[in-house]
């Protein structure tokens, strides 16, 4: 008995390799200091709309405290399917082809866990958000990624792309607009991305949780272009454009046999997605647009003014064309990311997440959040000022 | 409505440097365009909004519907003018349906705002009737809440 197991030789061994998110160890140094000003939030400074949170209590006054369909509220997937259709001409029937998850991070674990088998490769773009790796292998895929560049405003290349396709690539895993860097791609990168899609016979995942915060191209959905709806799940949730991410509100739309596959691991893991949450989205999707409009508009002020606050003071940055960040290069000043951040919170309390935070690709860079309130962001960049300054000195 | 002018609605101590860089647009261009608004009429002034409830000062508020009789030739307007000249009226409105005027006037007391009322606008000749509502407590101004709402605090960092 001598060589009985301690608690951490009971993780497994895909599970304890794992690294853990940067994020976490940036939080625990952020969270012990009085009087910072965070840019390193990815969520809405808003609060959700009144009449959506006034639906919410109405539910609950009203007795919705049970379970839904595994798929979720028909009412709401029928919202959904009306959604896609005006938004993004695309058409799902709210019968079969939406399955309504927590959040958009559940409906990707579900769409990877549904059709990656062990060794396929899995393409996905960096930097990027920080479970796209992680939860590729906790479903035994292998995570393949494809560097991003500032020089192509963090687009994907269809012609980087075509270099790591190998006869093991299934899937292809797209997240624009892009949490970190707000890259989105133009109608030729979507008509090459497709094109390749087709010819190597990849699935697209194609995680579009941003699109609502598009700001100067019109929102083209990769599922929407010829061929590609029968090899795409498209994602998307109710977190950020709706000022939402507390409901915890996802939904995936694509072919049948795709979604049941989906719903069975939903099914058993998770049941269904809350019903307040459901009911609360219902309102949304059907009576949000105005809300979406008006802070998509507040968060287009603040992009302008963070870019060109953070160019004049020596942070080359390209103007995001989604979400709701902005992803200077710190390079030129000699410092690491991690060196960067850790001496701009320390000396000014200002805090913004290392670009390695989302990859190694991120190295060089800094992710800053707009999706904070103005007079923050001005005061934010009157002390990065001051830095750097002092670093030029 | 331009752009500028709902910023300014928002905020209208926010400078023109402020301005000129969510506009994506040079400083002169936002001092210029102001300068217009100014000029034609526009803005036609700047102030906050004060929740005075808040503060230790003796004031009342109410709300008068008026009913009168209108005019040949001129209906309600010139009725309606010169109420609206008294210093007492904050804001008046002509309405549809069971009164004709709705008066908003304030006071520093009660009795001034009663003998406003009774003195000075239930005696103009064409004034048929008056109804006074004293304000209680206000929740709302301008369509700016006048509790702030209740802060929860986000994760300083999140992914």
């Amino acid at each position: 008995m001598n060589d009985s197991r301690l608690p951490r030789d009971f993780v497994a061994k895909h599970v304890s390799g794992l690294p853990r998110s940067g994020i976490r160890d940036f939080f625990g140094m952020v969270s012990t200091r009085e009087g910072v000003i965070s840019l390193s939030i990815g969520e809405p400074d808003f609060v959700t709309p009144w009449h959506i949170r006034e639906a919410a209590i109405y539910a609950l006054e009203h007795g919705a405290t049970s379970y839904t369909s595994n798929l979720g509220l028909l009412r709401l997937r029928r919202a959904i399917g009306d959604y896609a259709r005006r938004s993004y001409g695309l058409t799902y029937s709210p019968q079969d082809e939406v399955l309504i998850t927590v959040g958009v991070s559940e409906a990707l674990d579900l769409a990877i866990r549904a059709v990656v088998e062990p060794g396929d490769e899995v393409i996905y773009h960096e930097p990027c958000y920080v479970s796209y790796s992680p939860v590729i292998k906790l479903a035994f895929g292998t995570p393949v990624g494809v560097s991003t560049q500032r020089a192509h405003g963090f687009r994907l290349r269809p012609q980087d792309l075509a270099a790591v396709i190998t006869p093991k690539s299934k899937v292809l895993l797209l997240n624009f607009p892009t949490n970190p860097t707000g890259a989105v791609l133009t109608r030729a990168d979507l008509d090459g991305i497709a094109a390749l899609a087709r010819e190597h016979d990849l699935l697209v995942i194609s995680d579009e949780v941003y699109s609502e915060l598009t700001y100067d191209a019109e929102r083209v959905s990769i599922a929407a272009l010829p061929g590609m709806r029968e090899r795409t799940i498209f994602l998307n949730g109710l977190s950020k454009a709706w000022a939402m991410t507390g409901f915890r509100m996802g939904f995936a739309c694509a072919p049948p046999p795709l979604i049941e596959a989906m719903m069975k691991i939903h099914q058993y893991s998770m049941l269904c997605a809350p019903i307040l949450s459901q009911e609360a989205s219902v309102e949304a999707l059907r009576n949000g647009d105005a809300d979406v409009a008006e802070m998509r508009e507040a968060y287009n002020d603040r992009r302008h003014y963070i870019h060109t606050a953070l160019n004049a003071m020596g942070l080359p940055c390209h103007l995001p064309g989604g979400a709701f960040y902005v992803f200077p290069y710190i390079g030129g000043t000699g410092m690491s990311s991690h060196d960067f951040s850790m001496r701009l919170l320390e000396e000014e309390n200002v805090a913004c997440v290392p670009g390695t935070a989302f990859g190694p690709s991120g190295e060089g860079y800094l992710r800053c959040s707009y999706a904070t309130a103005m007079d923050e962001i001005k005061e934010a960049m009157v002390r990065m000022q001051r830095f750097m300054g002092r670093l030029s000195a | 409505m331009d752009k500028l002018l709902k910023l300014l609605k928002e905020n209208a101590l926010e400078t023109p440097e402020n301005l000129a860089r969510m506009l994506d647009t040079s400083v002169e261009d936002v001092k210029a365009r102001i300068a217009a608004y100014e000029q034609n009429g526009i803005i036609c002034g700047y102030r906050a909004v004060v929740n005075e409830d808040q503060l230790d000062i003796e004031k009342v508020s109410a709300v008068i519907e008026v009913k009168i009789t209108p005019e040949r030739g001129g209906g309600y307007d010139r009725m309606a003018t010169r109420i609206s000249r008294f210093a007492q009226v904050d804001s008046l409105y002509l309405m549809s349906g069971t009164y004709d005027l709705l008066v908003f006037i304030s006071g520093r007391t009660l009795q001034e705002v009663a003998t406003f009322v009774n003195e000075q606008l239930a005696t103009i000749e064409g004034v048929r009737s008056t109804t006074t509502h004293f304000t209680l407590k206000t929740y709302k101004d301008q369509g700016v809440l006048m509790k702030i709402e209740d802060d929860h605090e986000r994760l300083p960092v999140t992914p």
